[in-house]
């Protein structure tokens, strides 16, 4: 693939998880405080997420799986959570947090079960998409390219 | 016979440091507190894309700390510590952006400072607290960029409109001295 193609390819990618509401225009401004002087502040701090998140995702398993779930623990969590999908505008992320801490308030164990299933299951699917656009930004730079601004039009 | 000293003459130029804003070359120095390290990287990131000196902590006790207020250290070797800016997150573990707000305005040092309080949650009650305790702002996350170079803009305003009346005061001290010397004849 030309180096052309891949930049349209990256940008066509880009665009189809905005409009599939993986990500939202909070990860547009990640985008734009990334210049030549912070070249890979968007995969720092996507980074920083995934880590952030593997631990959080653990410790929500742990205290779920307890005899009796102490939902003071369990709900900061879900807040951190939160916060941090937010800020990188992992959209579908936050959206399942929000879900999982009402049903957190009303203390109703199975329902936060199924709710970390949720969550995991959004949160694996930015990571894996996020993944894939770091990939192909790589690509592009190993080719001697440069990553095209954002570019929404739609 | 005694030369008349005029206003301009005279020099009453001090040793205080409230002209600091007056050369543009300045940065405003913001200490930011977030429990997040996600929330740390963003909020560095904007700040200093928004022309700031930044200094980032993890939660309010070491920012007690690094303002020496933490009670283990006096006051002493901090008032060389210029920050113009104080923007610290709402829900943390241990102390909350609130108490930590409480603290710096009861501190005679720091009560001046403009503390801005950041929160991913919309409660008005929350938000009439923190204003009531003397926050300067409360700020919605995700913090945009817009709003940092907004509360950028309006406290470099604020400086300047404190260096003016400095000066201005200057200004009357040196009529009223000229005043009192003519009058004294000398």
């Amino acid at each position: 693939m030309d180096l052309v193609q891949m930049q349209k390819s990256l940008q066509d990618y880009t665009k189809s998880l905005f409009l599939e509401g993986i990500l939202d225009s909070q990860f547009l401004q990640l985008q734009q405080l990334q210049d030549e002087s912070n070249p890979d502040f968007v995969s720092q701090v996507v980074t920083l997420f995934f880590q952030d998140s593997d631990r959080i995702l653990n410790d929500l398993s742990l205290s779920l799986d307890q005899q009796v779930v102490d939902f003071k623990k369990v709900d900061p969590h879900v807040h951190q959570l939160k916060g941090s999908s937010s800020s990188i505008g992992a959209q579908r992320v936050k959206n399942a947090c929000v879900v999982f801490r009402n049903f957190c308030e009303q203390q109703n164990v199975e329902a936060c079960h199924r709710c970390l299933q949720q969550v995991k299951q959004e949160y694996y699917l930015v990571k894996n998409r996020l993944e894939t656009l770091f990939k192909l930004e790589q690509q592009i730079v190993a080719s001697g390219g440069m990553v095209p601004a954002v570019e929404l039009g739609f | 016979m005694a030369e008349v000293l005029r206003p301009e003459m005279l020099d009453i130029s001090s040793n205080d440091n409230t002209s600091s804003l007056a050369s543009s070359t300045e940065l405003l120095h913001v200490l930011a507190v977030d429990d997040s390290m996600v929330d740390r990287k963003f909020i560095e990131r904007l700040l200093r894309v928004s022309s700031c000196k930044v200094t980032v902590v993890d939660s309010a006790t070491r920012a007690l700390q690094y303002l020496g207020l933490d009670g283990e250290n006096s006051s002493v070797g901090f008032e060389d510590l210029k920050i113009n800016l104080i923007m610290t997150d709402y829900s943390m573990p241990g102390m909350t952006g609130y108490e930590l707000l409480k603290k710096i305005k009861e501190s005679s040092a720091f009560r001046e400072i403009p503390v801005v309080i950041m929160s991913s949650e919309n409660i008005l009650p929350r938000i009439d607290r923190c204003l009531e305790e003397g926050a300067e702002d409360f700020l919605l996350k995700p913090v945009k960029l817009a709003d940092v170079k907004r509360l950028r803009d309006s406290l470099m305003k604020a400086e300047e409109r404190a260096f003016k009346n400095m000066m201005h005061k200057r200004d009357l001290e040196a009529n009223d001295l000229y005043s009192q010397l003519k009058r004294a004849k000398i």
